[in-house]
């Protein structure tokens, strides 16, 4: 005892102090990330192989009565496979459609000009305006009935009828003399997705374009090379691994979509991306247990998908 | 490969390869693009200029528009006679047949504000801890951060519901506020590490050397050097509560004196004795605050969120 007393009054190094300052300034960020993200995670789990009801919710206890029934009801409905090709379909679209527009918004506004500061501001606006606004405005102006589109579409550009963009899952559209059949409210949610979200991509590929250092394109042009050639030879090798990270983020992000699709469509004309499904079994059919088995299918699948992009990534960096 | 290889000839007389004359310059390939790409860059400037505002010139148009005029002419940009009336509408209370925006506005503001101040209160100290102090676990911790970061919603939010259903704070503002704390303290963090880094670690040694404690070292030196970047995550945390509609859908659609703005928005769409000029005004007031709050603090805000993420 009497050892630990002297250990204890002997002063602690700079280091051990820091150490124990350093435990003391996180712990409440930790206390709060592990009540209200990790512990609500683990439950998840559980709650995923109970038979619960929205009703009993407050009856039920934690544990015991598991049961695969939610994940049986969840994998063999036809309705999660078409949910999940809808979503991969929208996220594939939408990431690769947003960083190709971003990077085009970013090369456009790349050298300085009159009324850039004011360009790029504006750029961003899709981005950080309320969601609820931004996707009301949509609805109006592609509203069948009293929509600026298609007042214009049947008006100006002669269309046949009006498109009611939000509501029609399929049409047929003549292209050169071909008959294509067309998702068209999937496309419109993916117009949405790519007009609300390229500002993310073109943010981070502007900062880095305006890091890019200006000897290396003079190098390229002294030696010759046109400016696409600069851009394919010089610029997009700076570039592709800022790309690379916002294709993960946003392939990660669109992938957990909700509030875009439910707001413009409500999930209807075969726009039931996973996670209003999610939401489709908690609130309409108050099924708690089927729709965190949903919610589980929905998280591995994601793992999975990032975890082969990555691999398939990391060896092709590898590569020389 | 010199410029002349690549060369494309535009008149087509001259074979490729045979010197080009001096006068007039000669149409090379570097050239045509040069001056297409200048051209379009400014189609594609005003293309995305167009693209983005229209949206929001519509909204306002549309909120200040008699909502005869919208059904009678829909495809009309112009206006022939402004209501304020909209406006009217869509801010007084219910009891005096508005919307009750006030109401949502009040909402919004004590959700946003309280969620900002408390997750700087949390997050500031985290930040620090991880970016200068190495202790047990520091590397792990980080890590777990970045995960939550990337963590779906809508997973998150079944547990959420149910426990704040057991709880009784499923309809509370507090239950709301807890929820965008825990949401977005890993950014802020993630945000902060990145400005505290910048702070010169010199300094903070000297201060300490002076006597002064660890927290003495944040309060004196680091915070106020770093007074910029606590605002843009201020800023940052403030426009997701904000924004945000998911959680808020889940939490407090049952108690229309609860609602945000976005949950009034968006539940009162969807009924058709609501006209839409209405609602459109109801857009560009909780719109209004987002946009002044960003123009205000931009180039804050860009690098914030941008900080670190790219390294030259």
């Amino acid at each position: 005892l009497a050892v630990a007393g002297r250990r204890r009054d002997r002063p602690l190094t700079l280091a051990q102090r820091d150490a124990r300052t350093g435990l003391a300034l996180i712990s409440p960020t930790l206390v709060i990330v592990l009540a209200i993200v990790v512990v609500p995670m683990a439950w998840t789990f559980l709650m995923a192989f109970q038979r619960l009801r929205l009703l009993n919710i407050r009856r039920s206890s934690l544990f015991g009565d598991y049961t695969l029934e939610n994940f049986r009801l969840v994998l063999t409905s036809k309705d999660t496979w078409d949910s999940l090709i809808t979503t991969l379909t929208y996220t594939i679209a939408s990431t690769t459609l947003s960083i190709l527009v971003g990077l085009i918004a970013a090369l456009a506004v790349r050298r300085a000009f009159r009324g850039r500061t004011f360009v790029r501001a504006a750029m961003l606006l899709p981005y950080i305006t309320p969601i609820v606004a931004t996707t009301f405005v949509w609805r109006v102006l592609l509203d069948p009935n009293f929509g600026l589109v298609n007042d214009w579409g049947t008006g100006v550009l002669g269309w046949d009828q009006a498109v009611p963009f939000l509501s029609q899952a399929s049409s047929q559209i003549s292209l050169l003399g071909l008959e294509i059949q067309v998702p068209t409210a999937l496309l419109t949610v993916i117009a949405f997705e790519v007009w609300r979200d390229f500002p993310f991509a073109y943010l981070f590929l502007l900062a880095r374009l305006q890091a890019v250092p200006g000897e290396l394109e003079e190098a390229a042009r002294v030696d010759g090379a046109t400016p696409l050639q600069s851009f394919r030879h010089v610029l997009l090798p700076q570039l592709m691994p800022v790309i690379a990270v916002l294709a993960v983020l946003r392939l990660i992000w669109t992938f957990n979509e909700f509030d875009n699709v439910y707001l413009l469509t409500g999930g209807g004309a075969g726009t039931e991306v996973v996670s209003i499904r999610v939401y489709e079994l908690l609130i309409s059919q108050r099924n708690v247990g089927a729709a965190n088995a949903q919610a589980l299918v929905l998280a591995v699948i994601l793992l999975v998908l990032v975890g082969i992009y990555l691999r398939v990534f990391s060896r092709r960096g590898g590569a020389p | 490969v010199t410029a002349r290889d690549g060369a494309v000839i535009a008149g087509g007389e001259q074979a490729p390869g045979q010197p080009a004359p001096a006068t007039p310059r000669p149409w090379t390939r570097d050239r045509a693009e040069r001056l297409a790409l200048g051209v379009l860059k400014w189609v594609t400037i005003a293309f995305f200029l167009v693209a983005t505002l229209f949206p929001f010139y519509y909204m306002v148009l549309l909120s200040i528009r008699p909502i005869e005029e919208l059904t009678l002419d829909p495809g009309s940009l112009t206006l022939d006679k402004a209501t304020l009336d909209t406006y009217r509408e869509v801010l007084a209370p219910v009891s005096e047949r508005g919307q009750g925006f006030v109401q949502f506005l009040i909402n919004s503001g004590i959700v946003a504000i309280t969620s900002m101040l408390l997750a700087l209160v949390v997050a500031v100290p985290g930040a620090y801890a991880i970016s200068r102090l190495s202790f047990f676990g520091r590397r792990r911790v980080s890590a777990l951060f970045l995960a939550i970061y990337l963590f779906p919603a809508i997973v998150l939010a079944i547990p959420l519901y149910v426990l704040f259903t057991r709880l009784g704070l499923r309809g509370s503002l507090g239950g709301l506020i807890l929820v965008y704390i825990s949401q977005t303290v890993a950014v802020a963090v993630y945000m902060l590490r990145n400005y505290f880094e910048t702070v010169p670690e010199s300094l903070e040694e000297a201060g300490l050397l002076d006597g002064l404690s660890r927290l003495g070292v944040i309060r004196r030196i680091t915070l106020p050097l770093a007074a910029p970047s606590l605002m843009a995550t201020g800023l940052f945390v403030f426009m997701i509560a904000w924004n945000e509609f998911l959680f808020a859908l889940l939490f407090l659609v049952e108690r229309r004196e609860r609602w945000t703005v976005s949950l009034g928005i968006s539940q009162l769409s969807g009924s058709i004795e609501v006209s839409k000029t209405v609602l459109m005004a109801g857009s560009v007031v909780i719109t209004v605050p987002i946009v002044v709050l960003f123009f205000l603090s931009q180039r804050l805000l860009a690098e914030g969120l941008t900080a670190g993420g790219v390294k030259g």
